[in-house]
């Protein structure tokens, strides 16, 4: 027998269209048993997510496979739960991270990548490296610059890595915090003139870079439109406006971003 | 000026008013954070009871905020109504708390008292309260906005109805817009959180909302929520601009690092008005807010989250805002670690913000990385609701899909209608009516294939069975 427990929305189809918790029913007005299950689910696995380390050998391993050259440094949080109630912590290199980076800084880098773990080391696992990869088309020189790896770090990390590495921007790969529905969210947070102290309106942020999200190559595209604006700006935050959809701006790939022998004279860094 | 109090053969010492205003504040990871809290709990009492006695006039003569550095700090001394104050001039922070709870003072009196009142003052006396007192004093407030409906009525709630997308992907939106329809959510406004600041994107989303609503005939207002710079621009370009939004907090610092000045919201709001596609009212401005923004952004000034936040409702008062919605439980466990610390805090936020005159809604909600869950957001709902909240957040099932966190679903505004009897605004409840969606009591309709708002999206979206 068919108990009709519930009303049904007749608007299921729409579900198609969006990864949202469309078309739920109801039960008088509250939410069916089985969406309370699986909410609950979900939220107990974003719950885990947030508590996985970043598998820092592994990830350093494939970027050395794919031709590019890391360093590892952690941030002044010494374990996750340090990190969650003080972001202050994260946003500060460990000393013995900061004198690494101090000790392999030689003459000034047009951009540095930091590769972080952030909310979601799962994200960072996933996505920092398909990301840079898609990025070669539009940086022919990219695997001749640093990727710093990152743990226990925050958006504004990369302010410090930048600032030692004498980089004029810093792009910072970040893991998003986790959503029920996304538990591997990348963000990409662009700097100039990276150095300690800066705030988020000197930023531009680029979000959700996943699979299920913003791929790869649209990522790459628009943080090649934002590194190239920022050159010629001179700076990146507020100022800096993402048009890279605006009619008659098509990227090309051909056109190089940052030319092999860029001379000095801004600066690149990302932060959350 | 130094206060003290003394705590049997103990003497506690609060060197100025911001440091009593900090360490009278109930615990928060945030104060914490910034090295302000309390050190026991016997110093927190300490410091409400210095509190209790400080005159509410010495608000006027000690800042939290240094005038001379603060733009915030100097819209609030110079724009205070000392005419309106003079009714409560007289009494200390305790005494006010006392007025503020007495029967003889309703919802005409606080409405008249507000101009004239300081956030400091709203802090302070916040401090003093028990959860039951924020809610009995905020819900004899009633603070009514208007642009194309009528908001904040006694009686009625309001939603803000949240189709964000991870892409902005325009069929994507469009679903969940009409989801939320179909629940009768959305006479707050119909405001998307655009992944993308390009402004190419924010123009057709604001078309695609724009159109929607005249080709049904909504009786609401939409809204982009990016950057106001943006929004001006999309106002110069000819965009269908219905309220400007800004995220904004309780210091000049915390502004800077959002990259806005009260000069540039007073552009925003006159280049909004200009447009007049308001019907009821020119209420234009769309403000969030949130504890621990000015700490997040390293410009607190020592000051605690709570009082600065009550700053930002200082502010925003000022563009005279359709709807203020305090972000609450967003900002993460570094602020306001548990469900505990989130509901209280929502509480303060919509208290303040009414005391001050604002229309208060409540972003009720939590990350991933807090240790709160569904049945917090059940509490804090619940008891904003019996509050009088003007609006709340409405998601296809509480779950946001761009901004990673859950806040409250369709059925949790119908939970709230349901068990506390709070209706719609009512131009969009006629217009549920009319559409079929809703009966005369306003309890939702049983839908079919033949509903209009359906067919739409079958012809317009090609989204078929």
């Amino acid at each position: 027998m068919t108990k009709n427990l519930c009303t049904p929305d007749p608007w299921t189809r729409l579900r198609s269209l969006t990864n949202a918790r469309l078309a739920l029913g109801r039960s008088g007005v509250s939410l069916p048993t089985a969406e309370i299950l699986r909410f609950g689910l979900a939220h107990a696995q974003a719950r885990d997510a947030v508590h996985q380390p970043l598998d820092v050998e592994t990830l350093a391993h494939a970027f050395q496979m794919a031709g590019f050259t890391s360093l590892c440094v952690a941030s002044q949080a010494p374990d996750r739960a340090s990190y969650l109630r003080r972001p202050d912590l994260g946003r500060r290199l460990a000393p013995a991270s900061a004198s690494l980076l101090q000790n392999v800084a030689t003459s000034p880098l047009p951009l540095v990548f930091v590769v972080a773990d952030g909310l979601s080391s799962l994200a960072t696992h996933s996505h920092a490296l398909p990301l840079m990869q898609a990025l070669l088309p539009y940086f022919p020189e990219l695997r001749t610059l640093p990727v710093v790896i990152a743990t226990q770090s925050r958006v504004a990390l990369g302010d410090e890595i930048g600032q030692l590495l004498r980089a004029r921007m810093v792009a910072v790969l970040i893991g998003e915090r986790p959503g029920l529905s996304s538990p591997d969210s990348l963000g990409i947070y662009l700097t100039s003139g990276p150095r300690v102290g800066l705030t988020d309106a000197q930023r531009n942020c680029i979000s959700n870079v996943r699979p299920e999200g913003l791929v790869y190559p649209e990522a790459a595209r628009k943080l090649a439109f934002l590194i190239a604006g920022a050159r010629q700006l001179g700076r990146t935050g507020v100022d800096l406006k993402d048009d890279s959809d605006a009619p008659g701006i098509a990227q090309s790939p051909e056109t190089p971003v940052l030319p092999a022998n860029e001379a000095p004279s801004h600066h690149t860094v990302c932060a959350i | 000026m130094q206060y003290s109090a003394s705590v049997g053969v103990r003497r506690h010492v609060f060197a100025d008013l911001k440091t009593l205003l900090a360490k009278a504040s109930p615990l928060r990871s945030g104060d914490l954070l910034a090295g302000i809290a309390a050190a026991s709990e016997e110093e927190r009492m300490a410091a409400r009871i210095a509190l209790a006695e400080v005159p509410l006039m010495h608000f006027l003569q000690e800042m939290v905020v240094p005038y001379e550095a603060d733009e915030v700090t100097r819209i609030i001394i110079d724009e205070h109504d000392a005419a309106a104050f003079s009714v409560v001039a007289g009494l200390t922070v305790g005494e006010f708390r006392d007025w503020l709870l007495s029967d003889a003072t309703d919802g005409v009196a606080l409405a008249a008292l507000a101009p004239g009142l300081t956030p400091e003052m709203v802090a302070a006396v916040s401090k003093l309260m028990r959860n039951q007192d924020l809610i009995l004093v905020a819900a004899k407030c009633e603070v009514i906005t208007r642009f194309r409906n009528t908001l904040g009525l006694r009686g009625r709630l309001a939603v803000r109805l949240q189709p964000n997308h991870p892409t902005d992907d325009a069929r994507g939106i469009a679903a969940s817009m009409l989801d939320g329809l179909l629940y009768g959510a959305g006479d707050a406004v119909i405001g998307i959180n655009p992944a993308s600041d390009s402004l190419p994107a924010i123009t057709t989303l604001l078309h695609l909302m724009d159109g929607f609503r005249e080709q049904y005939a909504v009786p609401t207002q939409s809204c982009v929520l990016t950057h106001v710079t943006n929004t001006i621009r999309a106002i110069e370009k000819g965009a269908p601009v219905d309220l400007v939004f800004q995220s904004i907090g309780g210091t000049e610092a915390v502004n800077s690092s959002f990259g806005v000045t009260a000069a540039i919201l007073e552009e925003s709001m006159l280049a909004a008005r200009s447009l007049k596609r308001g019907t009821l009212g020119d209420n234009v401005m769309y403000f969030e807010t949130g504890q621990g923004s000015a700490l997040s952004a390293n410009g607190h000034h020592g000051a605690d989250q709570q009082t600065l936040e009550a700053r930002a409702y200082g502010l925003a008062r000022r563009y005279q805002p359709l709807l203020v919605n305090t972000v609450v439980g967003f900002i993460g466990p570094e602020y306001l670690y548990d469900g505990k610390q989130i509901i209280r805090a929502g509480l303060e936020d919509h208290f303040c913000g009414k005391l001050l005159g604002l229309p208060m809604g409540c972003d009720i909600c939590y990350t991933n990385h807090a240790e709160a869950d569904q049945d917090d957001m059940d509490t804090l709902l619940t008891l904003l609701g019996v509050a009088g909240i003007n609006f709340i957040i409405g998601v296809p099932g509480a779950d946001d899909i761009m901004l990673n966190y859950q806040s409250t679903s369709f059925h949790d505004a119908l939970y709230l209608r349901r068990v506390l009897n709070r209706r719609r605004a009512p131009e969009f409840e006629e217009w549920l009516e009319h559409m079929g969606i809703a009966d005369y009591h306003g309890d939702l309709l049983p839908q079919t294939e033949q509903q209009p708002l359906l067919a739409m999206a079958g012809t317009n979206w090609g989204a078929h069975a």
